[in-house]
């Protein structure tokens, strides 16, 4: 059936010239492509999106950005207190301020992203009803977003440094590398919890639980060496330490990530296809479910 | 030339769960309804809504559309398939030329941000560029009166000043296709009227227009051709005047005359037309009306009135000397012509006999006039008569 009517389509003279806008609307079948020449298109709107996300997130907030560094600072307090102090948990030779914040940094990014990610399509609800544009958007424009408040909170790291006698070195031009790997990993698992909390609202309950698990499971606090040796395979499959490591080794000097890296970076990569793939698939729905 | 818009067999479907509210699902219901399916439990049974169901039709480059129906008669769900909003169940729709969905009025606005910040915004999210936005950013302004403002957050605007700005940004998208939704039923009188004016205009630059709206005053003078859309499925398409008519006749009507008791006025139709309740030739037309009387009429006096919707007159007959035995009776009433201009009519009957009323009744279901305008579309002054009229130009020497 489908067939005979394409064969009623003649393709031949064009009402508007430009056939690229020619657009054909039919159930997709099955688990399309990514669409990209769709992304591509709507690269502009990426922009508008992390550009109003921007400008509304510290209006009328008396700090403004300075926000972005306060949740990473007071959190260093209480475990430099907490955790250096008291109960002295071994930082790799370096300083325990400056092991914890440089693993602080990408973790505050990471865990706000998600939290804000699973919220972020449900909140837009008017926007997906009314208006066509790729959701995808959503969750990217708050992985993007996020970036700007993750370099903010390495302003300190020069101070601490200063306190501890220590230094730039080369290591710091792989940053935007751990960037890159950040950004993959919130948006992976970000994409992932935001289209199926679309469908089931119960995920956004579940989040906070999740992140604190998360939170554990990452070597922010404590150095990754402390999990037994057989078990460090098992452990790298989490993403997110393969980022905490990076900057703690460009920014801090801690030991490379060697163990971690090539498992986390495999993982980071399949979050981050499969989180997008599925979210593609699942916002073909979205105004419908919403 | 292709069509800008081909709609085959569109369908869209829901479905709901009958022992759940509409839409509304948890991980919990999924999961008691994956263990349900493992017990070998049969699911809830499902209820399908048909918004949309297998609707065809084309419209020509240049050529503004009305879609007229109920609320829930799939108007909304059309427009929703075709800007991609949402994906068709079944059947297949072809857009050829750039689209631009107005759905909503102020898409994208943020309360916290700048008339001027919403405006690339509201602007990006509707398909325009930022070089595009930025050299229509003045008649944006202009057009939605708020220059004093731009720069202030749209949260301080009244509503009237918000709608403006919001609908300017709409209006100066540059599409080929246009599928607006009752955008034009928001803020004053005035701005009601600047936007229909602005609608106008772009339906004249010879762009296609599909417009979706519940006043059927403003479908009758945007577009040419209407498609009365009930329950998912088109039960007309054509001339916007037939169709508004149609649709408003259908409103009116109850779906059997129940107007009368067994006495008097019984009710009225159309002798020999293919649809009793509808004309759409001039005439010579015949109109049957049936009465039934207990007693005998000797000296009656009939009046019978055809008048408008909202009780204008369009002509009145008076019958003197009416003789009816005690009954049911058939009057026939022959007109050579009835020159109306396409829309809805009433009858209105009366009989009395020396100075008693028989029975008097304004006739529930309308008579829906389907006659081709003689006059040129727009419905602003077209008048009640249909009345053709040759123009001839003789220069004066």
């Amino acid at each position: 059936m489908r067939s005979r009517f394409i064969s009623r389509v003649s393709w031949g003279k064009a009402v508007s010239d430009d056939r690229s806008l020619y657009r054909v609307i039919e159930p997709s079948q099955g688990w399309k492509a990514l669409r990209w020449r769709e992304l591509w298109a709507h690269r502009e709107l990426l922009f508008f999106f992390v550009w109003r996300d921007l400008k509304v997130r510290y209006k009328q907030t008396a700090l403004g950005a300075a926000w972005a560094l306060v949740q990473p600072l007071a959190a260093l307090l209480i475990f430099s207190l907490v955790l250096g102090r008291v109960v002295g948990v071994p930082s790799e030779g370096v300083p325990y301020p400056l092991f914890a914040y440089t693993a602080l940094v990408p973790w505050t990014y990471f865990s706000s992203t998600l939290t804000q990610a699973t919220n972020s399509v449900v909140r837009q609800a008017h926007l997906i009803r009314r208006v066509a544009f790729p959701r995808l958007l959503i969750p990217a424009s708050g992985a993007l977003t996020g970036l700007v408040d993750l370099i903010l909170s390495l302003l300190p790291v020069p101070v601490l440094w200063a306190l501890y006698g220590s230094g730039p070195s080369w290591r710091l031009l792989t940053l935007p590398l751990w960037l890159l790997l950040a950004v993959a990993v919130a948006l992976g698992a970000g994409t992932w919890l935001a289209a199926l909390n679309v469908r089931y609202r119960d995920v956004r309950h579940l989040v906070p639980f999740l992140v604190q698990l998360w939170f554990f499971a990452t070597p922010v606090v404590y150095p990754s060496r402390l999990v037994p040796a057989p078990w460090r395979h098992v452990y790298a499959l989490n993403p997110v330490a393969g980022v905490v490591e990076g900057f703690r080794w460009a920014l801090a000097g801690a030991p490379p990530p060697t163990a971690v890296l090539a498992v986390s970076t495999g993982a980071a990569a399949l979050l981050v296809v499969s989180g997008v793939i599925y979210f593609r698939h699942a916002e073909r729905a979205f105004a419908d479910v919403i | 030339m292709l069509p800008a818009i081909e709609v085959h067999k569109l369908s869209k479907w829901y479905h709901l769960r009958a022992d759940l509210p509409a839409e509304y699902h948890t991980l919990r219901d999924a999961l008691a309804g994956a263990l349900g399916r493992l017990a070998g439990r049969r699911p809830a049974p499902v209820r399908t809504v048909r918004a949309l169901d297998a609707v065809s039709f084309e419209v020509r480059p240049g050529e503004v559309v009305g879609i007229v129906g109920r609320n829930g008669a799939g108007k909304s769900t059309l427009l929703k398939l075709l800007a991609g909003i949402t994906e068709p169940t079944g059947g297949r729709a072809v857009l050829r030329g750039r689209v631009g969905a107005l759905l909503d009025v102020g898409a994208g606005f943020h309360p916290e941000l700048t008339g001027r910040e919403n405006i690339y915004f509201s602007g990006a999210i509707l398909g325009m560029k930022k070089a595009e936005i930025e050299r229509k950013l003045d008649a944006i302004v202009a057009f939605a009166e708020v220059e004093e403002f731009l720069e202030t957050p749209v949260k301080f605007y009244s509503s009237g000043m918000y709608v403006r700005l919001a609908f300017a940004v709409a209006a100066h998208l540059e599409a080929d296709i246009l599928l607006v939704d009752e955008v034009l039923a928001v803020g004053d009188l005035a701005f009601q009227r600047k936007c229909l004016g602005k609608m106008e205009a772009v339906s004249e630059e010879g762009r296609t227009v599909l417009f979706v709206s519940h006043n059927p005053a403003h479908v009758k003078r945007l577009c040419g051709r209407a498609i009365w859309l009930e329950r998912g499925r088109v039960r007309f398409d054509g001339n916007a005047h037939e169709a508004v008519a149609r649709y408003q006749a259908s409103l009116l009507a109850p779906p059997d005359d129940p107007a009368t008791s067994a006495d008097g006025f019984v009710a009225w139709r159309l002798v020999g037309e293919p649809d009793p309740f509808t004309l759409d030739h001039e005439g010579p037309v015949t109109l049957e009306i049936t009465i039934a009387v207990r007693e005998e009429v000797r000296d009656g006096l009939h009046a019978l009135v055809l008048q408008t919707p909202d009780g204008l007159r369009v002509a009145g007959w008076g019958f003197q000397g009416v003789r009816l035995s005690p009954g049911t009776h058939r009057l026939h009433y022959r007109f050579p012509t009835l020159p109306l201009r396409p829309g809805s009519y009433r009858w209105f009957a009366g009989l009395w006999d020396g100075g008693e009323t028989v029975d008097t009744l304004l006739f529930p279901r309308p008579l829906v006039i389907a006659t081709p305008a003689h006059s040129v579309l727009g419905d602003t002054w077209a008048g009640v008569l249909n009345v053709p009229c040759a123009l001839e130009v003789k220069k004066t020497p």
